[in-house]
């Protein structure tokens, strides 16, 4: 039998650190199946915390293990996992040491040819699918004859598409096949691009993915029970007829749609499945896999998935140790949350502290309707989730019994964190923060909730300033994973553990930031925004500007981004921007006047459809005569970015780059094939050409030089 | 003779739920399967499967092979194990049912008295299904000899010792073995040795016709070095002895002793599980019968001869339900020790290699795992009594730590009113 690893042995990349996971082969023997059945099991020695991985030695291992399984002529091979794993893909964390278009193409040939003796088996394989199976460890078992899944598997899909990649060894080819064109688009395209979601066993199996899907508790015993009646003829497994000619055209049309939609082209690797599910109509496994290879190894040589598995290591390790946060036994507990301000805003803090932390949530306001209102929106959202049936009756009478409101300030008296989320004026809140620490203990939290104000000046006037924390939430505060954490001045570590542990409960990723002016992500969205504005002003049609940064695939354009911050809000943080760096942040009369007339949105839809300037805003926009190119638009923004970033670097907002592209990931949903911003600003040369120098030394999120 | 178990019709049906007037309900055994026992040890299949796992793939099988029983109608789920501390701990019936999906609805609870465990778990629910507190239950044993070994984390009280409570060997089953041996000295280490290999014969006969394995629940086996097995067979068994091999052996508990590891049982890993019934509400059901309950009793020897215990407890069952030791046609009686097991034939007057004494072999061969035995006595009683309908009882029987017997009789539901009556022949 040749194997792949005698027909492939030059250029094996070196990946270092590869938690090598091994394959074992053992013959064992299942009652009502003559002969021995060949069972390969997964495993790459740790607990469902690592879950197995293959690289270049793994997939030694799983050539060799099926060596010696085709060596002892069993009547069947199956494949399984660790408990609760089954195999979660390739190991991406040795992508990065791939330096050489050569060993990129080892790694996307061989995963090809190890996994594909499976599939031109003439003994009959099955894939028993006990746990988790994802990108390759999904493809594994798409090689297989047949598949089980366990009712209890955490995770299936193919994240690749999230990554900037696409399932490479042999995804594209066999999921159209086994599931149609458009559910393997879902699977593979649609829901990789929206946040990564993943399938549960039930839906999976529904889609055609597996053959069947068995309860957990005796899973392997009785996948094995399976494959023995389907060895013997007693079961049939059927299969769907496949519409290979107008179903295939709507899925691929579909697809296109979605990814303009989603990336604008900004990630080549996602149209290249595109591409692939379309080459799969043929069903042709050699050329369908040879242009799987050379397009994975055109993907593995490019500076997006590098700068996608930048954000994702950001995402994943990162966003879970924050930066300069202090020890976390400093930590206080918390056992009873107030929230200052009844509005929208405290209502949904309100609601996401109670939640995640399950303490007495007390809120306040100027008079007990608003109060009342506060309370009886929490009680509302209590009720939708119920609905939903994500809270039981039980949970409900729970947290409806802890959320009350007061109007008398004593009912804060032992709160040990104090949320406020009161109007956006320094005064204001300096005066709510002096009423409460009257009541409060010295050492309660006292933390605000402003996008721009200074932490340290809102804490100036109390007795006890050390107490004071930022705690920038953002919009919708229930949905978006970032928390930026304010260090004021006086801020002493105990109150900034204490503020990171709430946010670690709440299950924000947090970052550390100092007291600059609206912090990291208003302070470039302001930046990067003003300049479009200006350039509008300047003349630059809106529509033209508004297009310029389309070919980096950002989550809305920038005009549609101010329409959902909010142009008052927007023109407000301008404001305390301009104040303090007059320089870099304009006033804009246009934007100004926009607001007072109550303006939310520049653009709006004709009688056709089409896009269209809201009449009165071109009317009370006085545009200039100098008017910019997309391009001339697009660089000038981008060097703002570049410029503003490395500013921010400088004065210490952040401790790295990487926080910085955090905050943007997770607070400005900017992509990951961008890898936030810096390995975008230096892979496009903006960045030496504004600073002089990169971000990120070659190599952490870009291609290194061999 | 009396026969209690097989009153009239009518009698047993389900007790009305006023007044203090009570009839007595039928008990029978509806089916029962078992794990592959295996080896105790890092070695052995079970060195990286959960005890409660192995019981949670008994309850599975167990309910698979009764798709007439709706699971909500379990009433108890009783299992027995001689540690109950880490994965046999937590209340293990409770725990083991709900892990095998049974509905959050059926109770369960855990239950020990050592070697007959499971035995005891069947006696106790089923005096409890007579009573008319349930109608199903489920009932087993299981002990993972590897996680638990024999003795971990007891505190025996010092007054065993000091006021000479027991003798210090009644601790050490092997020591009791070798304390019977002197009390018979007819039972020689020569006649323990020939029981000891038609044991072994008897099972690897068993086995080769398929017997044994019909009632195994096949258990998936974790193992970080070699990968995921699968548990089909039993692993303890020695095909191919002979008086020859066991000679030589070793005797661990005395020098110049005559228990031997091949005259004894191993230690073992397994699980075992049986559905008890109320016998209207299991034909009501459609359900199989496989054996009635005639009656069961315990009885205490002297610790340091516990082997010495299926004798009186036999007698007074046999007693309390009005039969004699000639109306039992099949014996199952559970082989601790060879010696044990002759002590109990040689009382009785049955020859060694009474062909109605385990007749598929037994522990010696296939293993004992502690609290899990008894259910494996029960479950191939009953496969002897679909084999012989001219055979109207039969009897389980064990041994027990720290000195004691448990014996329960049991009615064929096949008899045919054949002549076979049991006796000598």
């Amino acid at each position: 039998m040749s194997t792949a690893s005698n027909r492939h042995s030059t250029s094996t990349p070196n990946f270092p650190d590869e938690v090598v996971t091994r394959a074992f082969t053992r013959l064992i023997n299942v009652p009502g199946v003559s002969g021995q059945v060949a069972l390969i099991t997964i495993d790459n020695g740790h607990d469902h915390t690592r879950p197995s991985t293959f690289g270049p030695a793994g997939l030694a291992s799983l050539n060799a293990a099926l060596d010696e399984a085709f060596a002892a002529e069993p009547t069947a091979i199956a494949v399984t996992g660790k408990p609760f794993v089954f195999a979660v893909g390739a190991d991406l964390s040795g992508v990065g040491e791939i330096s050489e278009r050569e060993q990129a193409h080892y790694v996307a040939q061989t995963g090809h040819d190890v996994f594909r003796r499976l599939t031109e088996s003439t003994i009959p394989t099955f894939a028993l699918v006990n746990g988790a199976a994802l990108g390759g460890g999904l493809e594994l078992a798409l090689s297989c004859h047949y598949r089980t899944v366990a009712d209890n598997a955490g995770a299936i899909a193919f994240p690749e598409c999230f990554l900037g990649l696409f399932p490479g060894w042999g995804g594209t080819q066999l999921l159209p096949n086994l599931i149609g064109a458009d559910a393997a688009v879902t699977v593979i395209v649609e829901n990789a691009l929206n946040q990564n979601k993943m399938l549960n066993p039930s839906k999976a199996t529904k889609m055609g993915m597996f053959d069947i899907e068995l309860e957990a508790a005796d899973f392997l015993e009785e996948s094995l029970r399976w494959a023995g009646r389907v060895l013997s003829g007693e079961v049939q497994v059927q299969r769907p007829e496949i519409d290979r000619g107008q179903a295939w055209d709507e899925a691929i049309n579909r697809a296109r749609s979605l990814v303009a939609g989603k990336t604008n082209g900004a990630s080549p690797a996602v149209d290249r499945a595109v591409d692939l599910i379309e080459l799969a109509r043929n069903n042709d496994l050699d050329a369908g896999y040879a242009a799987e290879t050379e397009a994975l190894t055109d993907a593995l040589m490019s500076d997006e998935l590098r700068a996608g598995l930048y954000s994702f290591d950001l995402t994943q390790k990162r966003a879970k140790k924050p930066a300069g946060a202090p020890d976390k036994s400093l930590a206080r507990e918390v056992n009873k949350v107030g929230v200052i301000g009844a509005g929208l805003m405290a209502g949904q803090l309100a609601l996401l502290f109670l939640r995640r932390l399950q303490v007495p949530v007390v809120l306040t306001d100027i008079d007990q309707e608003r109060i009342d209102k506060g309370v009886s929106y929490v009680h509302g959202e209590i009720d939708k989730l119920a609905d939903k049936g994500r809270l039981s009756d039980d949970e409900v009478n729970r947290l409806k019994g802890l959320v009350s409101g007061s109007l008398d300030k004593q009912a804060f008296a032992d709160a040990d964190f104090v949320l406020e989320a009161v109007f956006e004026e320094m005064s204001v809140k300096q005066k709510v923060f002096g009423e409460m620490e009257q009541y409060v203990s010295a050492e309660a939290i006292l933390a605000t909730n402003t996008s721009s104000l200074s932490v340290s000046e809102m804490a100036s006037a109390l007795s006890h300033p050390e107490r004071v924390v930022g705690f920038h939430f953002f919009n919708p505060v229930a949905v978006l994973p970032l928390l930026e954490i304010v260090r004021g001045t006086g801020t002493d570590d105990a109150s900034l553990a204490t503020a990171f542990s709430v946010g670690k409960q709440l299950k924000k990723s947090c970052v550390l930031v100092s007291d600059a002016p609206a912090f990291v992500v208003n302070r470039l969205l302001t930046r990067f925004l003003g300049e479009i504005i200006a350039a509008v002003d300047e003349g630059t049609p809106f529509d033209v500007a508004d297009r310029a940064l389309n070919p980096l695939g950002l989550p809305m354009s920038p005009m549609v981004l101010l329409q959902l911050v909010g142009p008052a809000i927007a023109a407000h943080v301008n404001e305390t921007m301009h104040a303090a760096y007059p320089d870099r942040f304009g006033l804009s009369e246009n934007l100004q006047r926009f607001v007072d007339a109550g303006k939310t949105a520049v653009w709006q839809s004709d009688e056709h459809g089409n896009q269209i300037v809201d009449p009165e805003v071109a009317a009370l926009w006085q545009q200039g005569d100098n008017p910019s190119t997309e391009e001339q638009v697009r660089e000038r923004a981008l060097r703002a970015l570049a410029e503003e970033a490395r500013i921010m670097l400088d004065e210490g907002v952040v401790m790295e780059a990487a926080d910085l592209d955090l905050c943007m990931i997770l607070g400005a949903g900017w992509p990951f094939w961008l890898g936030g911003i810096t390995p975008y600003l230096d892979r496009s040369g903006v960045a030496e050409q504004v600073n002089g120098a990169r971000f990120l030394a070659p190599g952490v999120a870009s291609v290194p030089t061999a | 003779m009396a026969a209690p178990a097989s009153a009239p019709a009518g009698t047993s049906s389900s007790p009305e739920p006023s007044g203090t007037q009570r009839a007595l309900r039928n008990v029978v055994f509806v089916d029962g399967v078992r794990t592959p026992f295996g080896k105790a040890g890092p070695k052995g299949m079970y060195a990286e499967t959960r005890a409660d796992d192995m019981v949670v793939k008994v309850i599975r099988e167990l309910m698979r092979r009764q798709p007439n029983l709706p699971p909500e109608r379990i009433d108890e789920v009783a299992v027995a194990a001689t540690t109950q501390i880490g994965d046999q701990g937590l209340t293990i019936g409770r725990t083991a049912a709900l892990l095998a999906g049974l509905p959050k609805s059926v109770p369960g609870f855990a239950i020990d008295r050592m070697c007959a465990g499971a035995m005891t778990s069947v006696t106790t629910t089923a005096g409890s299904i007579a009573f008319g507190a349930y109608d199903f239950v489920i009932a087993g044993g299981i002990e993972h000899m590897g996680n638990h070994p024999m003795g971990e984390g007891v505190d025996p009280n010092p007054r065993f010792v000091s006021d000479k409570l027991v003798d210090p060997s009644a601790m050490v089953m092997g020591s009791t073995a070798e304390n019977l041996h002197d009390r018979y000295p007819a039972i020689t280490k020569e006649r323990a040795d020939a029981y000891a290999a038609r044991s072994q014969q008897r099972y690897e006969a068993a086995a080769n016709a398929g017997r044994i394995a019909a009632d195994l629940a096949p258990v998936a086996t974790r193992s970080s070095e070699y990968g995921w097995g699968l548990a089909t067979a039993d692993e303890p068994p020695r095909p191919g002895t002979t008086v020859e091999t066991l000679y030589g052996l070793k005797t661990p508990f005395r020098p110049h002793g005559r228990v031997t590891p091949g005259n004894a049982a191993g230690l073992n890993d397994g699980a075992t599980g049986c559905l008890i019934a109320e016998e209207d509400s299991a034909r009501e059901l459609g359900l199989s019968v496989g054996m009635r309950l005639v009656g069961y009793s315990f009885a205490g020897v002297e610790p340091e001869v516990m082997g010495a215990g299926p004798v009186p407890a036999t007698e007074k069952a046999l007693h309390r339900a009005g039969l004699s030791i000639e109306d039992i046609g099949l014996f199952e009686i559970n082989e601790a020790f060879a010696v044990q097991v002759l002590a109990f034939l040689d009382h009785f007057g049955i020859a060694e290699d009474d062909p109605r004494v385990n007749p598929w072999g037994g522990a010696i061969a296939c293993g004992h795992p502690l609290a899990s035995s008894g259910v494996r006595l029960m479950t191939q009683l009953s496969r002897h009594f679909a084999e012989n309908p001219d055979v109207r009882y039969g009897i389980t029987t064990m041994c027990i730590g720290f000195g004691m017997g448990g014996t329960v009789i049991w009615e064929n539901p096949h008899y045919n009113g054949g002549t076979h009556k049991g006796g000598t022949q």
